[in-house]
């Protein structure tokens, strides 16, 4: 389970990573929520990884860490907040700016793939 | 009272915040009424607070009653106490300034400044690590807000790269901060700090990887050199009391590394990475700035690289990690902080009186005010330059001093020529400002009180941080023989005996059901 898990989490953030990098606004929101996702998995198992284990003492023989998934609840609100924002102002931008990408700018050296 | 009295700078602007945001069809001068006098009220409360931690004492505050390590703890002391002053105080400028109009061109401008307010003052007084992130989060989420008051298309463009990278970094801290709960079981920093002085082997090595990654994203806030591309654009973008209150964004990221640094990884094996990290990047921030200063054709970003400036002083001195420079870099920090804030609103001052040419540094037309805006201006260059009889030579003569060996040789040259670089670009753009105008035509508008009182509030501070000079840095020295000694406030928060409190929760058995 820890490889699996491993895994999911690994490829997930060098997705948004990769999307992060990108010129255009909506990749890069897309790579934020893909590396939010990543950094929650990855937070959600700092407690350790069990199955059949209750967050409650007294429930099971061995109960989990109940602290970790406080703190990804926490980080999901602000992320999910923070997501939010960041659509809107990539609307406003692409209003304002009268282009999707980043600089604001068309067709920019480094703007490949378009 | 007197025991609730640390949770006050969190409070106060909090429900401020919530009551200016619900009563959003009140009139402008009932919201400048109410945000005035809670910023001054903050001012007061961070006094009294002041004046509790100069005697060394230390105060904690279990929220809800949950002691510490389990439950989120505040703590004061007077590196705590010194920071929450010095963004009251800021603040109070600002917000006097804005008053004077800057708060009509958008809404609920001072709700999000409370807010802000409530960030960075929770970040100062949290004794917790993911509590510190939660704080950042809202002074982060504000400042998106502040930062595009207004609208525009340069603040748009500015913000979209600033939410961005911010964003990236929150995501780093989450990183960091499971890596440093995975390794050490906790996240109360006293806790923490008493865990990691034991560890040995793997979970070091884990350890060591999480403080260099909190490094980095403190560095990205406090603007460190490979991290600080956002800065000059974002700062010159923002409206001008806006730009002045993130004068003291970049000091958080300060502020929460001189604090992991000297109480949680301090006999790590990480402290020796962070230090060499600090030292080079801070000098390469130095000279990168000083260019940058040299560069600019526009007052905003100008000062947006003295900020910088000082970031890179601050850094190198944090690194040299002597109580000496401790005590320098302390006493130079509130004198940086609160002259840029004023080189802001003096530039937006300026440019309202030249019409089109703004704050670019070109011929204009005359100032109608020229001798009141010329006069503020020359105190606040000859402050942010650091030359005497201001507080910015002082600052600058202790952080030399207190290099030692070949530090010196790296410090003094970089120090003093960033100052060289400082005065000739001040005196370049003091001379197109004032003298190279256009002859007849003088430009129209008029200071208002508001903006003056903000100003002369925030340009007080370098000739009062010399008259008192002996208290003030007799404070600091204090506190950095404070931050020299983590181990006294973990043993008054946790008690004596390590063995009784360290319990991994993974060792609970629970009772089988």
């Amino acid at each position: 389970m820890e490889a699996l898990f491993s895994l999911v989490v690994g490829v997930l953030s060098a997705s948004g990573l990769y999307l992060l990098l990108r010129g255009r606004t909506f990749p890069v929101i897309v790579g934020l929520a893909l590396l939010g996702y990543a950094v929650n998995l990855f937070l959600f198992s700092t407690g350790g990884l069990n199955t059949h284990a209750a967050a409650v003492i007294g429930e099971s023989i061995s109960p989990t860490d109940p602290l970790p998934q406080a703190l990804v609840l926490t980080a999901i609100v602000i992320g999910f907040a923070m997501t939010a924002f960041v659509v809107i102002l990539a609307i406003r931008a692409r209003s304002e700016l009268g282009s999707d990408h980043v600089d604001g700018q068309q067709g920019e050296e480094g703007d490949v793939g378009r | 009272m007197n025991q609730h009295l640390i949770i006050l700078p969190i409070l106060v602007p909090m429900v401020g915040a919530l009551a200016l945001l619900l009563m959003g069809k009140a009139s402008f001068t009932t919201h400048r009424r109410i945000s005035v006098s809670l910023t001054a009220a903050l001012v007061l409360i961070s006094l009294l607070l002041l004046n509790r931690a100069a005697s060394g004492e230390l105060t904690f505050y279990g929220l809800g009653n949950w002691n510490a390590p389990y439950g989120i703890v505040l703590m004061l002391d007077r590196l705590s106490a010194l920071m929450l002053t010095l963004t009251a105080v800021l603040a109070l400028g600002c917000i006097l300034f804005a008053s004077a109009g800057d708060d009509t061109k958008g809404s609920n401008f001072h709700g999000l400044f409370q807010l802000q307010l409530v960030g960075l003052n929770g970040a100062f007084l949290t004794g917790d690590l993911f509590n510190l992130f939660v704080f950042f989060e809202i002074l982060l989420l504000a400042s998106y807000a502040l930062l595009m008051h207004g609208g525009g298309k340069a603040r748009v463009g500015a913000g979209l790269h600033y939410v961005i990278l911010n964003v990236a970094g929150s995501a780093l801290f989450i990183i960091a901060l499971g890596v440093l709960y995975g390794a050490t079981g906790t996240l109360n920093m006293a806790d923490m700090a008493r865990r990691v002085a034991t560890m040995s082997g793997d979970q070091a090595a884990l350890v060591t990887a999480g403080a260099l990654m909190l490094v980095v994203v403190f560095s990205l806030k406090a603007a460190l050199l490979p991290l600080y591309f956002w800065l000059p654009r974002t700062y010159s973008a923002a409206p001008a009391p806006v730009a002045a209150l993130f004068a003291i964004m970049t000091k958080v990221g300060l502020y929460a590394i001189l604090r992991v640094q000297t109480m949680i990884f301090v006999d790590s094996p990480a402290a020796g990475g962070i230090t060499a990290w600090l030292w080079w990047s801070g000098l390469a921030t130095i000279v990168l700035a000083a260019v940058g200063v040299l560069a600019a054709r526009d007052m905003r970003p100008l000062i947006a690289y003295l900020v910088l400036v000082s970031v890179g002083t601050l850094l190198a001195g944090a690194a040299l990690g002597t109580t000496a420079a401790t005590t320098a870099l302390l006493y130079y920090l509130p004198h940086t902080t609160l002259i840029c804030g004023a080189l802001f609103l003096i530039a937006e001052m300026i440019g309202q009186q030249r019409g089109k040419a703004g704050t670019r540094l070109v011929r204009a037309r005359r100032l109608h005010q020229r001798h009141l805006l010329g006069g503020l201006f020359l105190v606040a260059a000859v402050a942010v330059a650091g030359l005497p009889p201001l507080a910015g030579a002082l600052g600058k003569l202790l952080l030399m001093q207190a290099a030692e060996g070949s530090a010196r040789l790296w410090l003094w040259p970089l120090l003093l020529l960033a100052g060289l670089c400082a005065l000739i670009a001040m005196s370049r753009a003091g001379s197109v400002f004032f003298w190279a105008s256009y002859k007849g035509e003088v430009a129209t508008g008029r200071i208002s009180r508001a903006q003056l009182a903000g100003v002369v509030w925030l340009l007080a501070s370098a000739p009062l941080l010399v008259i008192f000079g002996g208290p003030v840095s007799a404070y600091t020295q204090a506190t950095a023989q404070q931050l020299a000694n983590p181990q006294e406030p973990i043993r008054q928060l946790l008690g004596d005996d390590p063995t009784q409190q360290v319990v991994l929760f993974q060792n609970i058995i629970g009772d089988a059901p």
